[in-house]
């Protein structure tokens, strides 16, 4: 018997049946709980359509077996922007034109929020590039990529220094 | 097309919003997760679907163990050639020229690794995934074909889709024996793979007769119609909805088996059933780039000139059906020269059929030909942007023709300058960074027709000052749904912000192909067409009105701009649209348009958008690991709907050209015939860090041929000339003359 998972996504608790041990939290996201935002590019941890925060630190959410995430904090894409207002990052996405089909894109913001909690890149072009390359885009959107993580990057720090 | 409409160009003018940077209308969407792909669908009573692929490349399925997979729990059905219900089409038949043979289980035979040989239904994802892994097929194998040299070599009737297969013009061997040098190029190309992000899904559901299918789809009217008739259904009874398509590049264009046994399931178990292929199963029945073995000569006078040019290609095709990539046509309109020929040989091996990708023959044999320029500029000791200007072509080399535009010598002038070419020594090895790398620089001519497809559109102006048009165009990731709307909005003589265009629906007016770069030209002729129809028939309502202050201007003297209609020889007198439908009692008005080429221009002109890249590598001395440091390109492709959406498009495109010069590379093994590097781990495309340094320029150019609008495209040029400009690069940085895409470390090791 596999017992209930609990997940809170995006600020919602969820109690998830699950009555089998493979699903991943990519697909528990996608086709029980309707969160498809998330995307599977892949499958096996090669693109990062798949990305999602779990208590803050980015993960690819097929690599991720949902059972081994009990009780966790997860963010993904539809929990990012606050009552109609885009993330910093979602906004510069649009700005800086840094997707074209769409696809990776939903992994790309999640990756780049989590970049920059981290704190490594800064506004080096070539530290972001290297930090981003998880993450496949087939469009090749990447100079927009680049362009909108350092622009995010920018935004936040200064909403930090305005809260302060 | 007897069903063109002249495009009226009197009562609305292009510009007011066409030509500006927008940002994506569907930017908000793509960026919050909202954007709904087909897997992202999940009808109540969601059955899911896994196919079983064959892991030999030829022979029989001599068993399944359909019973173990049965009885795994959660499995509802599995289909084999056994039980498949029968279908109303052939799936091995050529129902038109965009049919391609698939297998859809109408027997056993296996033709390559990777084929579907049997579907399984079941409750949930895994059961399906298991029940799948759970029929442990055997084979009765047959050795595989895979490479140049094991397939069967045959002369194919045409290349590309109905290209002929050779040409000749003017005598290239007197042409030669004139020359004062003679070059020859040898160039291989791998196969490659498309792999969209997207993995092909769909999700199909039957109501009674009726069928309603979510696919990404490029051609949403011919796929329509192509599942009618496999599951015998008026076309009607069919709804195909593809909002977003998550890139497709030439892949989502053709129907393949694995859709249809989705279908076919969905109705044995009278329940919705979704089927996602793995990023595995992209590397089998979706089409590829064929591989290509290419051979080159030039002939060159003593001033630098072309006396002939022939370029050869081997391209190779599955067993079972035909498309060789074209790779030797990209030297017909390019380069000036008194004689040209041009072969291809097919040769069959046992992998899926190839298909259309991403500039099909242009960026295989562009990077031949590019390659091939180089080598003979080097051998004359000329620069080798030079000799590409002697060797600029006025008019078309193939067809003798005058092009319709042609701003390539701008391409030259303005890439080379941004790129920074002046002073560029002519000898390999000469530049190192501060690093110590070896540094070289190349150029690449970038070209790509700008053909038109067929197109309808409708248009509808309400009372409210809004407009509304419809057309089943296509948003793949090249902006569709933006530009698009900027045509809209001018065609209708409307704000943006007024203006709701509804797309990827075959509920809608046929907005043709979205492949060929040609989807802009030919659904924005279309949609501007068809809201000049509607703003002509409210002009007419107001000019015959005398309480209108139009009345008397004649039909032809107003012009429709921001909602209102304007005298046009004094614009003060004006009226809002609203009023004009208001008094004449009427809720809306519609209007109609369609999009072609006009035949005259067609039968006159040679038409293509042009380009100039320019590329810098680095190459480690020691290591000999290549980067692309920086990537120029500057291109010419009429007018410029949405200068923000082009440049990503372009710059997409070069970077598919770093990837077609460094990474991509379907290697199938020659014994089993299995791709073995068959997922992001093995299949390597760019990633972020690869590509540092990418920009894309438009330069002006005005077409008054391609279209009323005077459109091109830019969706596929981007590739073509950057894989060239890679390999000439490398030379520059190393001495050695790549021979074989991607340009391996060993290549250069010697
Ligand atoms: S889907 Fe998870 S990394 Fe590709
Ligand atoms: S936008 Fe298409 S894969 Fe990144």
């Amino acid at each position: 018997m596999i017992p209930n998972l609990t997940l809170t996504v995006n600020g919602d608790r969820h109690e998830v049946h699950l009555d089998d041990a493979r699903p991943t939290l990519l697909d528990v996201l996608r086709e029980r709980l309707g969160l498809t935002g998330t995307k599977k590019g892949c499958d096996r941890g090669q693109c990062g359509a798949c990305t999602v925060l779990v208590d803050g630190r980015r993960v690819n959410s097929c690599l991720t077996l949902a059972i081994s995430v009990d009780g966790a904090e997860v963010t993904t894409i539809e929990g990012l922007a606050r009552g109609g207002t885009l993330h910093p990052v979602q906004a510069a996405f649009v700005e800086n034109d840094a997707f074209q089909c769409g696809f990776c894109t939903p992994g790309q913001i999640m990756s780049a929020v989590g970049l920059i909690a981290e704190g490594e890149a800064g506004d080096d072009a070539e530290r972001i590039r290297e930090g981003m390359s998880g993450n496949l885009c087939r469009c090749a959107a990447y100079p927009g990529i680049t362009e909108a993580v350092r622009d995010a990057r920018q935004r936040l720090a200064q909403n930090e220094r305005e809260s302060v | 097309m007897a069903d063109i409409i002249p495009t009226p160009t009197g009562h609305v003018r292009l510009g007011s919003n066409a030509g500006q940077p927008l940002t994506r209308r569907d930017g908000v969407l793509k960026v919050t997760g909202a954007a709904t792909y087909a897997a992202d669908n999940r009808p109540d009573g969601l059955a899911y679907a896994v196919f079983a692929h064959s892991s030999v490349a030829r022979g029989r399925v001599t068993s399944l163990d359909v019973d173990a997979a049965k009885v795994h729990p959660g499995v509802i059905e599995v289909i084999t050639p056994a039980n498949r219900p029968p279908l109303g089409r052939d799936p091995d038949g050529k129902a038109h020229m965009f049919s391609w043979r698939t297998e859809a289980l109408q027997n056993d035979t296996v033709r390559y690794a990777g084929q579907p040989i049997a579907l399984v239904v079941a409750e949930t994802l895994e059961a399906a995934t298991e029940g799948a892994r759970l029929l442990a097929p055997r084979y009765a194998a047959e050795p595989a074909r895979i490479g140049f040299d094991a397939g069967e070599a045959y002369d194919p009737p045409a290349v590309g889709i109905g290209s002929p297969p050779n040409f000749a013009k003017g005598d290239v061997e007197a042409g030669f024996a004139a020359a004062d040098q003679v070059t020859e190029t040898r160039i291989e190309t791998p196969l490659q793979y498309h792999n969209a992000l997207e993995p092909h899904a769909i999700v199909a559901a039957w109501d009674g007769d009726r069928l309603t299918v979510d696919v990404p789809s490029q051609a949403i009217a011919m796929a329509r119609n192509d599942f009618a008739a496999y599951f015998e259904v008026p076309p009607e009874n069919v709804t195909l909805r593809s909002p977003f398509i998550g890139g497709g590049f030439g892949s989502k264009a053709i129907l393949n088996g694995p859709q249809l046994l989705c279908v076919l399931a969905a109705r044995m178990v009278g329940r919705p059933v979704k089927l996602a292929v793995t990023r595995q199963q992209m590397f089998g029945h979706l089409g590829h780039r064929g591989a290509t073995r290419q051979h080159l000569r030039l002939g060159v006078d003593g001033e630098g000139h072309l006396t002939a040019l022939e370029h050869n290609a081997i391209s190779t095709t599955s067993s079972f059906d035909d498309f060789l990539e074209p790779a030797a046509n990209a030297s017909h309109n390019l380069y000036a020269t008194p004689a040209l020929k041009t072969h291809h040989t097919g040769v069959r091996v046992d992998t899926g059929t190839p298909g259309p990708m991403r500039a099909p023959g242009e960026a295989s044999g562009s990077a031949g030909l590019e390659c091939a320029m180089d080598e003979a500029a080097a051998a004359l000791g000329l620069d080798p942007l030079e000799f590409r200007l002697r060797n600029y072509s006025e008019t078309d080399p193939a067809s003798g023709k005058p092009f319709s535009s042609k701003a390539l010598r701008e391409c030259y002038a303005e890439g080379a300058s941004r790129f920074g070419w002046a002073g560029r020594p002519l000898a390999p090895r000469q530049m190192r960074d501060e690093a110590g790398c070896l540094v070289g620089w190349g150029v690449g001519t970038a070209m790509f027709p700008a053909p038109m497809f067929q197109a309808k559109a409708r248009a509808t102006l309400a009372r409210d000052g809004t407009g509304l048009m419809e057309i089943a165009a296509v948003e793949m990731g090249q902006g569709a749904l933006t530009a698009l709307a900027q045509i809209a909005a001018d065609g209708l003589g409307l704000d943006g912000d007024k203006v709701e265009l509804r797309a990827g629906s075959s509920e809608l007016p046929d907005g043709g192909i979205a492949g060929g770069s040609g989807h802009t030209a030919t659904a924005g002729s279309a949609i501007f067409a068809a809201g000049s129809d509607a703003v002509r028939k409210l002009a007419e309502l107001a000019t015959r009105d005398e309480a209108s202050p139009l009345f008397g201007a004649g039909n032809a003297g107003v012009v429709g701009r921001a909602g209102r209609l304007h005298r046009a020889d004094d614009e003060r007198r004006s009226e809002a649209y609203g009023d004009i439908l208001q008094r004449a009692g009427l809720s809306h008005i519609e209007g109609e348009g369609a999009g072609a080429r006009d035949p005259a221009d067609a039968a006159e002109y040679a038409m293509f958008s042009h380009g100039a890249v320019f590329a810098e590598v680095k190459v480690d001395p020691d290591l000999y690991q290549i980067r692309v440091s920086r990537l120029v390109g500057a291109f010419a492709a009429g007018r410029i709907i949405n200068p923000r959406l082009a440049k990503s498009q372009l710059t997409g495109g070069m970077i598919w050209g770093i990837s077609f010069a460094l990474h991509e590379d379907a290697i199938h093994d020659p014994r089993t015939g299995r791709p073995m590097n068959a997922d992001f781990a093995g299949y390597h495309v760019p990633v972020n860090a690869d590509a540092p340094s990418v920009e894309a320029f438009l330069v002006e150019e005005v077409d008054r041929h391609v279209n009323a609008l005077g459109i091109k495209g830019v969706g596929e040029i981007g590739v073509t000339g950057s894989a060239g400009a890679i390999a000439n690069a490398v030379w520059h940085a190393t001495g050695v003359r790549p021979n074989r895409f991607p340009i391996r470390i060993e290549a250069l090791l010697h």
